[in-house]
């Protein structure tokens, strides 16, 4: 194992995937550079729901609006799906079958859905009691910042339906890894996105 | 215009379309233009910087203008002069381009730092005058000032004591704006429901060109003003003029006030003719703090209430639906 | 449903107001009459433009040419020469609209022929157009042409989202030409300050058309700079190290890097805007907790590395510029490679620059006027480098060259106004006046615009294999400095007067003859684009007597030069070792240039892809779809792109081969020629006979 030198931060798929392996050097560089850039974004969302938080225009806040029991919920939900996908990944690159490697996908998947779930849920909710985003600069501001957390992680579902149809159609050949190693990155991006959102928004809505 | 006014000069290549707004705009060629003729402290001192930091950049940049052709005509091909095609590096060399622009930076910075704080639109003037207080509303396309102490306000139309300092609160009714007099000093932005603070004063008694700097739609370049510096008793003239003689600023008024129009749809909104067409007697107090608040106007002024919406898009929706 | 709910439906807010010649045929009055013939003209340019592109390209049976060697191509060559084509269009456009607005500038004392509404759309498509559809490609083409060749590398790291990234380009770029077509377009300016663009004041498709243009173009440039960024680090040949690389490929990875932070703060500042817009948000409104002050400093977040974005390349350019045609090495590599990585890293220090009159406090503007002058001192390292690069050198005035000293000098008085510009004190005074326009202007005219017209003419030969004629071109310099001078001096002048940018008239005499004065700049800006219509046109007439087959005709330094002219789908039948920097200068002073390799083997390229021309057509229709509130054609179009990203994802054969034997035909074929060419001294580079094959200097000295 220590023979295959690192060919990118992260995960490496090693000498048993040579092809993959290789592959991913370019990939997964480019991958990181592109979270880079994804990351401005959401720090710049994040600025702006800082700047916003007083701009509630005689509207519902954060005392209002947020429920802490469904929002660790969520998080929890999350995290374990990092740690699923982190399962999944082990099986990608030490069991050589599918089998194993599916199933983790498989929970992986519900558990990502259940969070859009349950964040649909809130959202619904939220509106129920006034909190639209038509109705203050920081209901804007949160609107923009966590549902685009969760559109990510839609995107990064469908990816991952996407390739689980790939796998059945082209066997877990090349692309189908650089795949997977790549969505393990975004998973654990977005795990890491929404500890943010988690912290600063619905704690700090609370403190 | 008032009795201080000298006549506008006869103007040569002006279109038709110009006609009818000059004589309110008063859009005189008199008016000074530029802080390089600077005709307050503020604008003098923008100039003195302006010529010192030009003077000291030109330590860089002369060398620039002189060498490069020197160089370029003495290392031409066929010339004589030596060639060196693998030299690239000098320590010497590299020591006095990054050293000596660092330098000419250092020193920039520091009076860089000294002007900023020295003439921050924000610090009141010294003087042994108390300062006029006048508080502009930019409304598209057009300044409304008003005088708290003196409760009048005009439209376009600054008037102030030689001998006393402006102190100026802005605020926007509409989009940002910038409050310009090039002459007298800084401009500063106007912001709709923020108050920023500019701080100007004349050397002496004269007329200046006035602005809005910052791009707000189709009646932009319309939106030019005079102010004017006069003696005390002329200011106290003034006053007493459109107290008397000044239009009230009621409901139906200020609605018009603050439609989209520029001075003359204005004026001839208001069926205003004559010097105190666009001059207000009896300004409420508060009226400026219910501005930069949001609060209906409507309470503080006299007059039938008017219900209809406040702002006109520029332009109407495209399409079918309403 | 009746008849007028399916229109209503399948049109959205789109109506006969919609046509630009409506408003004139409804309210004859002179103006509209003068201003809807202006923009039918230019409506009806579009639209027979296109028709005769059609027509011309069934004439002439080229459709299959246009799909399979253009469309679908991932060459990033192909790609690069694309973009430049794009970014050449969307120039003569904003020329002229810039020569419009200098017209009515010169008769604008009180009055002139243009509306104030026509106007407003005349800067902001004049700015828009500029920045993103004419600056932004034309360097992402040049850098995507010469930066594989010159690290040595067969492609970009992703070939295929290089396509994807001059589609969305295109579809930014067709959708601004569409809004001649059907009208209006934003009046806000490039910038797009709200509330002025909010939905209160401006709810019209204009600002719409502003948004999701340049929204397409930040996508594009946002995925452009991850890829050139990728490529640098790593498809570099063996022995191409980082301080091995040419110096336009450091301002290329620099630019690259700045792409990848500053395009971000653009996309949300837009699509927040847009939000506002469409969905009734609060992010800058005037009601209920908005706050435009997070636009403008989102905007020049990304506004003011944007800057650098465009002029960086153009450095690189210039850097090779003065190296190649003063015959010697580039002076002070390492200080321009830092300088340059420091002007990167200040650009994202200073944003607050382009607001000082907002009121913050004097010890905030003084820290990032500071911050805005100390970018000066490495630029004017470089300046001097420049100088002392062409210092003990043999200085050819070549085109390029003519083109880099111009820049050279105005560049420095640019450089001089913005340090003017950095005092909070005085700019409290030029800010938002001509004096600012001016200022900007002689920092991207020469600074950008220069730079890639002198890269343009001197890796023309490289690309097509035959050098451009010389008459027209040097007309064409000669013309774009005095041009420049004559256009922006005055501006320079008018400023200090007072006048302010985006007026439309004016009421004082004083103006008035430095508006004629640029007005002419204008005119002589407009024989410049003339002159460089006319130097192609002759170019390609006489194509034959001017080639370069061996490829190098200007006795380059960099590895691109040891190609043929044009460059072989793979770049290098081999990929070649690198051992110091100016690898080809070096080859060439050791006489091992054009070597024949010991074996050939098969080259792997990547295949085609239409994804690239898909998502244009897709991109294009959901924003054009979202402009007009056309939303069955917005969920068409999201749903097709969706769709094609996912069957992509699918494609297996991503590559083809092209066989040893094939190169190996090729390129001794090639060297057959090499050897068969006359070598020219410097004096006859210009001339016909040179073929492309530089004379090996004679003790030293280039000949």
């Amino acid at each position: 194992m220590t023979a295959t030198p690192s060919r990118h931060p992260g995960l490496n798929l090693g000498r048993a995937h040579q092809e993959a392996h290789d592959a991913c050097e370019v990939l997964v560089f480019g991958f990181w550079v592109f979270m880079m850039s994804d990351l401005i974004i959401f720090g710049l969302l994040f600025a702006n729901y800082v700047t916003q938080l007083d701009a509630l225009a005689g509207g519902p806040g954060p005392g209002e609006l947020f429920e802490m029991k469904s929002a660790f919920l969520e998080t929890l939900l999350l995290l374990t799906s990092s740690f699923t996908y982190g399962l999944a990944s082990y099986c990608l690159k030490y069991r050589h079958g599918r089998g194993w490697l599916t199933a983790w996908l498989g929970v992986t998947l519900l558990l990502g859905l259940a969070f859009i779930g349950f964040e649909l849920h809130d959202f619904h909710k939220m509106a129920g009691e006034g909190g639209v985003p038509s109705r203050s600069g920081f209901l804007s501001a949160f609107f923009a910042l966590v549902p685009l957390h969760g559109l990510h992680v839609a995107s990064a579902c469908l990816w991952m339906v996407v390739l689980m149809v790939q796998m059945c159609v082209h066997g877990l050949d090349t692309g189908v890894k650089t795949g997977l190693v790549r969505l393990g990155l975004l998973w654990h991006f977005l795990d890491i996105v929404w500890v943010g959102i988690f912290s600063l928004v619905y704690l700090g809505g609370l403190a | 215009m008032t009795d201080t006014t000298p006549p506008c000069p006869r103007r040569f290549g002006r279109f038709a379309a110009g006609l009818a707004i000059m004589p309110l705009l008063a859009g005189c060629s008199h008016a000074h233009l530029s802080f390089l003729a600077p005709q307050g402290p503020i604008a003098a001192a923008q100039r003195d910087h302006f010529w010192l930091v030009i003077a000291i950049t030109l330590v860089v940049v002369l060398p620039v203008f002189v060498l490069t052709p020197v160089i370029v005509w003495r290392y031409r091909y066929g010339g004589r002069a030596a060639y060196r095609p693998r030299w690239s590096f000098s320590r010497r060399l590299e020591y006095v381009i990054w050293g000596i622009p660092f330098l000419i930076v250092g020193i920039l910075a520091v009076f860089l730092w000294r002007q900023t704080y020295a003439l921050d639109p924000y610090n009141p003037l010294p003087a042994d005058n108390e300062p006029l207080h006048v508080q502009v509303v930019g409304y598209d396309w057009k300044w409304l000032f008003i005088y708290p102490d003196q409760h009048i306000a005009t439209v376009d139309e600054l008037v102030f004591p030689d001998d006393r300092p402006l102190a100026l609160e802005l605020t926007s009714d509409t989009v940002m704006q910038s409050f310009f007099i090039p002459s007298l000093g800084s401009q500063v932005y106007a912001m709709n429901g923020m108050v920023t603070r500019l701080h100007l004063a004349a050397d002496g008694p004269g007329r200046f060109r006035g602005e809005n700097s910052q791009y707000n739609g189709k009646g932009f370049h319309t939106q030019r003003f005079t102010a004017r510096a006069v003696s005390d008793a002329t200011f106290s003239d003034f006053v007493e003029r459109v107290r008397r003689q000044g239009r009230a600023l009621d409901r139906p008024t200020y609605q018009i006030l603050d439609g989209r129009n520029t001075v003359p749809e204005l004026a001839r909104a208001l069926d205003g003719t004559g010097d105190d067409a666009l001059r207000f007697s009896a300004i409420p107090d508060g009226l400026f703090s219910a501005i930069v608040a949001g609060v209906p106007i409507q309470s503080l002024l006299p007059g039938p209430v008017v219900t209809s919406a406040r702002q006109t898009p520029l332009h109407q929706p495209q399409g079918g639906t309403p | 449903m009746t008849l007028n709910h399916f229109l209503d439906l399948a049109l959205g807010r789109l109506d006969w107001h919609a046509l630009p010649f409506w408003e004139m045929i409804e309210q004859p009055t002179l103006s509209h009459i003068v201003n809807g013939s202006i923009v039918t003209a230019a409506a009806s340019l579009v639209v027979l433009g296109a028709l005769a592109t059609v027509v011309l390209i069934t004439r002439f049976g080229k459709w299959r040419v246009l799909w399979s060697d253009w469309l679908t191509s991932v060459d990033h060559k192909r790609i690069g020469i694309m973009f430049i084509v794009v970014a050449l269009v969307m120039l003569a456009r904003a020329i002229i609209e810039a020569v419009f607005m200098r017209a009515q500038q010169a008769v604008g004392l009180d009055g002139g022929f243009l509306s104030a509404e026509h106007f407003g759309e005349f800067f902001t498509t004049h700015g828009t157009i500029m920045v993103f559809f004419m600056a932004m490609p034309f360097l992402t083409g040049v850098i995507n042409y010469v930066m594989p060749l010159q690290i040595g590398a067969r492609d970009l790291s992703f070939p295929v989202m290089n396509s994807v990234s001059l589609g969305l380009t295109a579809a930014g770029a067709a959708l601004i030409m569409v809004s001649l077509v059907l009208t209006p377009f934003s009046t806000g300016g490039w910038s797009g300050y709200p509330p002025f663009t909010e939905a209160s004041f401006n709810p019209g498709a204009g600002v719409d058309y502003w948004i999701w243009a340049v929204t397409l173009s930040s996508l594009g440039s946002t995925m452009t700079g991850i890829n050139f960024a990728v490529t640098i680090y790593k498809e570099r040949a063996p022995g191409m190290h980082l301080f091995r690389m040419p110096l336009f490929c450091w301002t290329a990875l620099c630019t690259s890097i700045l792409m990848i932070f500053a395009m971000p703060p653009l996309t949300v500042a837009t699509a927040m805007l847009a939000l506002d817009r469409y969905l009734d948000f609060h992010f800058f409104t005037q009601d209920l907790g908005g706050d435009m002050m997070n636009y403008v400093n989102l905007f020049w977040l990304f506004g003011h590395p944007e800057v650098y974005i465009l002029i960086l390349p153009a450095f690189g350019v210039f850097s090779e510029v003065f190296s190649t045609f003063s015959g010697k090495r580039l002076y002070g590599y390492k200080g321009l490679v830092i300088a340059t990585m420091c002007i990167a890293v200040l650009s994202f220090t200073v944003w607050l620059h382009h607001f000082f009159t907002m009121g913050q406090s004097p010890s905030i503007n003084a820290a990032f006027g500071i911050a805005t002058m100390l970018i000066g001192v490495p630029t004017g390292v470089k300046i001097y480098d420049w100088m002392l690069t062409m210092y003990r050198g043999r200085v050819r005035l070549t085109i390029p060259m003519v083109y880099a000293l111009g820049f050279l000098i105005l560049f420095v008085l640019g450089g001089m106004t913005g340090i003017l510009l950095a005092n909070p004190s005085i700019d409290y005074q030029v800010h938002n006046t001509l004096f600012l326009v001016a200022h900007f202007h002689n920092m991207l005219v020469p600074g950008l615009l220069f730079g890639m017209l002198a890269g343009y003419q001197m890796w023309f030969p490289k690309a097509f294999g035959f050098r451009l004629e010389t008459r027209w071109g040097y007309r064409a310099a000669y013309a774009w400095i005095a041009g420049f001078i004559l256009a922006f001096f005055p501006l320079y002048a008018l400023g200090l007067l007072g006048m302010p940018r985006r007026a439309v008239g004016f009421i004082e005499p004083a103006y008035l003859p430095w508006t004629i004065i640029a007005g002419i700049g204008a005119l002589v800006v407009l024989f410049a684009l003339f002159s460089l219509v006319m130097q192609f046109w002759l170019s390609l007439r006489h194509r034959h007597e001017n080639r370069v087959p061996v490829g190098d005709p200007w006795d380059g330094r960099s590895l691109e030069w040891a190609t043929p002219a044009p460059v072989p789908e793979y770049n290098f039948p081999v990929t070649p070792e690198v051992s110091s920097r100016d690898a080809f200068m070096r080859e060439k002073d050791l006489g091992q240039a054009y070597q024949r390799p010991a074996e050939y083997r098969d080259i792997t390229m990547p295949a085609n892809s239409a994804l690239g021309p898909i998502l244009t057509v897709t991109g294009f229709l959901m924003a054009f779809g979202l402009v007009w509130y056309l939303w069955w054609l917005v969920l068409l179009a999201g749903v097709a792109s969706v769709g094609a990203l996912i069957a992509r994802s699918f494609v297996r054969r991503t590559t083809k081969v092209i066989s040893a034997e094939e190169v190996r035909e090729t390129h001794e074929a090639w060297l057959r020629q090499v050897d068969e060419t006359q070598a020219v001294k410097r004096d006859k580079e210009q001339d016909t006979s040179n073929r492309g094959r530089p004379a090996a200097p004679v003790s030293g000295a280039v000949q």
